[in-house]
């Protein structure tokens, strides 16, 4: 099998990243080596709950952000 | 007489930002002194590979005060909806302080923005706080969309002006007499807060006037007193202005004239 035509190219935060084909939104926040309740997750502007995280699969060209909390007034 | 926001009562009228402290420990500090039972805070995008250590969140929680993460930044509806709803999960609140912003130079919020983004986020179990400007019709519209609680500026966000149009807000608070309407944005003195609240605002939020002082705790504290104390005048009374002067000491007439 063809190991390119398996990866999906992505974005994360900007940055371009190849996942394997039918990573999960799971899978990579655990590849981003943060425990899941430390980020908010969207994808392609989306909101995506940590709940449903393990459900989506990244498609090819989907825009990925994680969000964290920060001081604010 | 205490405040009630959503179903919680209380009894600090002082609401107070996060953001710019010297530091994390002049932040505990400043929050210690101010008596606040309600923070604001936010969410940011991560950096690329950034896996920072958040000791800021760890210190808000064992603050104990109720957590009003806004929707900073956003400039359309949709992004505002889809930031609440980060923030409902990250923070375990439903409570939103919804900012919309649509002048980059003035931060002015988007009135029509934000009526839209209201309505859906009532809809969805929100308690709606929306940063809006001093115009009464789009408050209105913003009551119609399901809000309880108001958060008008008093100048634009971080410019510490003060109340730039007193009539504006007066006209705010005698025509909305049972709503919730907080003074978010443009404080800069504690005599502002003071000021809001003698003309019956029902809480104050300051973040740069406390965080941005020479010393924060102290300040925090300053505008404790400051809340209190318009609160205190406003419950009481404030007498009405007279044009000449009106003997104060129940003298009879000249002591040593008959």
């Amino acid at each position: 099998m063809n190991r390119a035509a398996s990866m999906n190219r992505i974005t994360v935060n900007g940055e371009a990243r190849s996942v394997e084909e039918a990573t999960t939104l799971a899978e990579l926040v655990a590849a981003l080596g943060q425990p899941p309740a430390a980020l908010a997750t969207a994808v392609n502007g989306e909101f995506v709950p940590r709940s449903e995280r393990a459900a989506l699969r990244l498609r090819e060209g989907d825009a990925v952000f994680t969000f964290q909390p920060i001081t604010g007034g | 007489m205490g405040l009630r926001i959503a179903d919680t009562d209380l009894a600090s009228r002082f609401f107070l930002g996060t953001a710019g402290y010297p530091s994390p420990q002049v932040l505990r500090e400043a929050i210690a002194a101010s008596g606040t039972q309600v923070v604001t805070l936010s969410l940011k995008r991560q950096l690329a590979n950034a896996g920072t250590p958040n000791d800021f969140f760890k210190l808000i929680r064992e603050s104990g005060a109720r957590l009003l993460p806004n929707t900073a930044g956003c400039r359309t509806a949709r992004e505002a909806i889809n930031m609440s709803k980060m923030a409902r999960e990250m923070f375990d609140t439903n409570w939103i302080k919804l900012e919309v912003i649509g002048d980059e130079y003035t931060l002015q919020p988007d009135p029509f923005e934000l009526v839209e983004a209201a309505r859906t986020l009532v809809k969805d179990g929100f308690e709606v706080l929306p940063y809006c400007t001093d115009d009464l019709v789009s408050c209105q519209r913003l009551l119609d969309a399901g809000c309880k609680i108001l958060m008008p500026w008093g100048a634009p966000i971080g410019s510490g002006q003060g109340l730039l149009n007193p009539s504006a807000l007066r006209t705010l608070r005698a025509r909305l007499p049972d709503v919730t309407l907080v003074v978010d944005a443009g404080i800069g003195s504690p005599r502002d807060a003071v000021q809001a609240m003698e003309m019956g605002f029902d809480a104050v939020l300051v973040n740069t006037a406390v965080s941005q002082s020479r010393d924060p705790a102290k300040m925090a504290r300053a505008f404790r007193l400051g809340v209190e104390s318009g609160r205190l005048a406003w419950e009481a009374g404030v007498m009405a202005k007279q044009e000449m002067a009106v003997p104060s000491t129940p003298v009879t007439g000249q002591p040593f004239t008959l």
